[in-house]
């Protein structure tokens, strides 16, 4: 996720810069000291997110805002408690950060941002191709291993693994179903029983309560038919 | 008179144990410190109070940065103040000015 700052304070700006240099989920694409040379910045360039102070003299942020087009998400930076309410009132300001800043509520922003964007922040164990979505790293015996996700068939809950089905090969790891889940497109997966999710994609027949991906034969609870339905394109 | 003192307890849970980033970051409080305080007068002694209070706005983050629970009050009220060209509490905020350049000018 690449962000740039806008402050026209430069001790501000340097706070946030080494807070973000701290955070190698973000890249710092651009520092503007005002709105007007920010605005000619994102003509160019696209960002994820930026970090944007209300109180500048002449051009204040909720002026920037009203300015651009399709507004990346927003984290306000302000020494004021009082504009927090009409900063709810813009979808694309995530955050609203009081001046000093402090390092945890730097990262429950960064985080909040993340989670608006639906995009995954890579962890140790596995990481989720941001581009694409379709890769996803398993760590098996402190390994990472690659896995494309269309190869996925199946994956089944087993105590405090999960069994990965792919086209050529099974994997055993530790996890559990909903924490994948979180991780895969909901327009290739979908759970469809307390210990199965599926990809949706590789189904071959249903029958009133299972289905059949490849050689097995999956149980759909009542409460998931209706969901897996409508991902189907049926006649 | 305001009984508390400026202090780098935020500075350092900021900078940690990043010795460069906090020589950096002091170095740019102490020198944009100097300089806003240097707007803020003379607009003060050319009776521009509004963009006084801009000045004052400005300034409140590096009363909150340099620990001034206390003095971050007063400027707020200052700033309302100066919108309605009001300069009450001029004397007490100035003095919260001189703290700060006192502790800072021996960093």
């Amino acid at each position: 996720m690449n962000c740039i700052i806008i402050d026209d304070e430069e001790m501000a700006r340097t706070i946030i810069e080494g807070m973000i240099s701290n955070t190698p989920q973000v890249m710092l694409v651009g520092c503007f000291s005002n709105a007007i040379e920010a605005i000619k910045f994102l003509n160019q360039n696209a960002v994820d997110l930026i970090f944007l102070d209300i109180h500048m003299p002449g051009f204040t942020g909720f002026d920037f805002i009203q300015t651009i087009k399709n507004p990346p998400k927003i984290v306000l930076t302000t020494s004021d408690k009082d504009f927090a309410i009409t900063a709810f009132e813009y979808d694309c300001i995530v955050d609203y950060l009081v001046k000093p800043l402090s390092i945890d509520r730097f990262n429950k922003s960064v985080q909040k941002a993340f989670s608006s964007n639906n995009t995954v922040i890579p962890s140790e164990a596995e990481s989720l191709d941001e581009e694409t979505h379709k890769i996803l790293y398993v760590n098996i015996d402190r390994r990472l291993i690659k896995i494309d996700l269309p190869s996925i068939n199946i994956i089944e809950a087993k105590g405090d693994y999960i069994l990965i089905k792919t086209e050529k090969k099974n994997y055993t790891v530790h996890s559990t179903l909903k924490k994948i889940e979180d991780k895969l497109p909901g327009n290739m997966f979908l759970k469809v029983h307390r210990s199965y999710v599926i990809n949706f994609q590789k189904i071959i027949d249903i029958e009133d309560n299972s289905v059949l991906i490849e050689k097995d034969v999956i149980p759909i609870s009542r409460s998931n038919r209706g969901e897996l339905m409508k991902k189907l394109n049926l006649l | 008179m305001i009984e508390e003192h400026p202090n780098l307890i935020q500075v350092n849970e900021i900078c940690g144990s990043n010795i460069d980033f906090k020589t950096k970051l002091i170095y740019i409080l102490k020198s944009e410190l100097i300089s806003e305080i240097d707007t803020y007068q003379k607009n003060l002694s050319l009776n521009n109070y509004i963009e006084c209070a801009e000045n004052v706005h400005k300034l409140k983050h590096k009363i909150s940065i340099l620990g001034l629970e206390k003095s971050y009050e007063i400027a707020v009220f200052f700033e309302e103040d100066l919108r309605k060209s009001n300069l009450k509490r001029k004397v007490e905020f100035d003095e919260i000015l001189n703290s700060m350049l006192a502790f800072t000018a021996d960093l």
